[in-house]
């Protein structure tokens, strides 16, 4: 029998309603502007526009402030609202080689050309609670010192010059678009690439931290890490020539990965890449080391069966909207499936006797 | 820069300079400027996003990163010029005021909004890179060599 159940509309209203007032908090405290969001918490709203797969900071602010700081939410909000999104076109592929860098390190090579620039890090820091920014202060101020212009080369290609490297190879085509078409397996790397950049931070964090404990090891180092601004140019169709329409901030890791050769490879070292939107650091470096091992088999290394080699594996479990969507609609009403769990649960009780009342203990 | 030619170059870069611009900032110079022409809309403002691509190994194959938004419009002036817009962001205001820079910048109006509208960007912009990257370079490590003691 199936019965159609109604009624939730009153409560569910008030549910919302509640949820507003809940969301504004105290009254007598300041309500928080979404400017403020996007100036004061920027790593969350990287976070969203990295896992939102939109880069829009005032966005990313207001979707954190409605979902009251619940970062996975925000990034559900982001997510819905670019599907209303006609797309224009793409862009031409970035030139990180001429990002405006506010931060540039390598462990791999001490003196650089360019040098070791730290940026706004948390690196170094005692993660002792600051409690002077509990009580209202004086804006802080960054030191200055006179800065060489010009593009920063990459770390690669010092290493390229003397053959120890695999080069990445430049070609154009058209890479594919899970936005598009259903992630399907195999995955190449341009599919893969897209789906780590758009993972879950922990998630990624996790697989890249398993690679380090031995699952499918692969020894990384980070050859570059760097966070700055680049140019977004795209061709218009109507001018016939492309225009650069913005710039966006981007934390690219290249990893360098001790490799001893395989049947197909001569030994030299291999590379491991992640780029993601905004200041997402952690997020960069997890992606570039996930990268790497999913890459055991163009590399022609072993498959040790490690979960973070497991391109399905990984890749149908790394999205957090999909994950939360399934995992969370377990919680709405499953009435009637359970209805039907319960009779057979009790049917196959009935069955196996399992109905009797137990003896006492003696 | 794809298909970069002398004729395109100068178009290229106003355009380019007017999409980096903060909120708002161009519609003020440009009003500042000059009293905005009749115009009708070859295309009215729309916003939509675009797919930002990036390379695997920054220099391999591309792949798709994730998209951003962008505002886009087209407008005529009375006088048959057509001034083009597209602009990062949500702000239909903005890309309106770019349009109407790019199409004035086909007319005699140009050297007037070439120092008042596109060099009082081009300064700003790079004074703004200049700050960052004066601060950037108060981070960078100056590495020296302790005095060893073997002797």
């Amino acid at each position: 029998m199936y019965v159609a159940v109604k009624g939730g509309e009153r409560a569910i209203e008030n549910a919302h309603a509640w949820l507003a007032e809940e969301r504004r908090g105290d009254t007598s405290v300041a309500e928080l502007g979404v400017a403020q969001i996007r100036e004061q918490l920027a790593l969350a709203v990287n976070r969203v526009m990295a896992e939102g797969s939109l880069y829009d900071p005032d966005l990313a602010a207001l979707a954190i402030k409605q979902a009251r700081g619940d970062l996975i939410e925000a990034i559900f909000l982001i997510r819905a609202y670019r599907t209303t999104l006609p797309r224009f076109g793409a862009s031409l592929p970035v030139d990180t080689g001429k990002m405006a860098c506010d931060r540039r390190i390598s462990a791999t090579f001490k003196d650089l050309p360019g040098g070791q620039v730290l940026g706004p890090t948390f690196d170094y820091t005692h993660r002792l609670l600051d409690f002077k920014l509990a009580a209202d202060g004086e804006a802080p101020k960054a030191a200055t010192r006179e800065a060489v212009h010009g593009d920063v080369p990459h770390v690669t290609d010092f290493l390229n010059h003397e053959g120890l490297i695999e080069e990445a190879v430049h070609d154009d085509t058209t890479p594919p678009d899970l936005t598009r078409e259903p992630l399907e397996m195999p995955a190449e790397r341009a599919l893969r690439l897209q789906a780590l950049t758009r993972a879950d931070e922990g998630f990624t964090l996790g697989m890249a931290y398993s690679t380090q404990r031995g699952y499918a090891r692969n020894h990384a180092f980070v050859g570059e890490l760097r966070i700055g601004a680049v140019p977004v140019e795209m061709d218009i169709p109507e001018l016939g020539f492309s225009v650069e329409i913005g710039e966006v901030t981007l934390t690219e890791c290249e990893t360098v990965n001790q490799f001893t050769g395989s049947k197909s490879e001569p030994p030299q070292f291999t590379r491991g890449y992640g780029l993601v939107f905004g200041q997402t650091e952690r997020k960069a470096i997890s992606m570039a080391l996930v990268d790497r091992a999913l890459r055991w088999e163009e590399l022609g290394e072993d498959n040790e069966g490690a979960p973070a080699q497991d391109a399905e594996f990984v890749l149908y479990h790394a999205d957090n909207i999909q994950a939360t969507g399934f995992l969370e609609h377990i919680k709405l009403p499953h009435y009637v499936d359970f209805q039907a769990e319960l009779e057979l649960v009790r049917k196959l009780r009935e069955e196996a006797g399992a109905n009797r009342v137990p003896e006492a203990a003696e | 820069m794809k298909d970069f030619s002398e004729d395109h170059a100068p178009r290229q870069h106003w355009l380019g300079l007017m999409a980096k611009a903060p909120m708002g900032r161009v519609a003020t110079l440009l009003d500042e400027t000059v009293t905005r022409p009749a115009f009708t809309w070859l295309r009215a403002p729309e916003v939509g996003s675009t797919m930002v691509r990036a390379r695997a190994g920054a220099t391999g194959s591309p792949f798709n990163l994730g998209e951003v938004t962008v505002t886009r419009c087209a407008l005529t002036l009375a006088t048959g010029e057509v001034g083009h817009a597209y602009v990062q962001g949500r702000s239909k205001a903005d890309a309106e005021a770019v349009a109407m820079v790019d199409a004035l910048m086909q007319t005699t109006a140009a050297t007037t909004l070439q120092v008042q509208v596109l060099d009082v960007l081009d300064a700003e912009q790079a004074a703004k890179r200049d700050a960052r990257a004066a601060k950037a370079a108060a981070t960078k490590v100056d590495f020296f060599t302790m005095v060893r003691g073997e002797d």
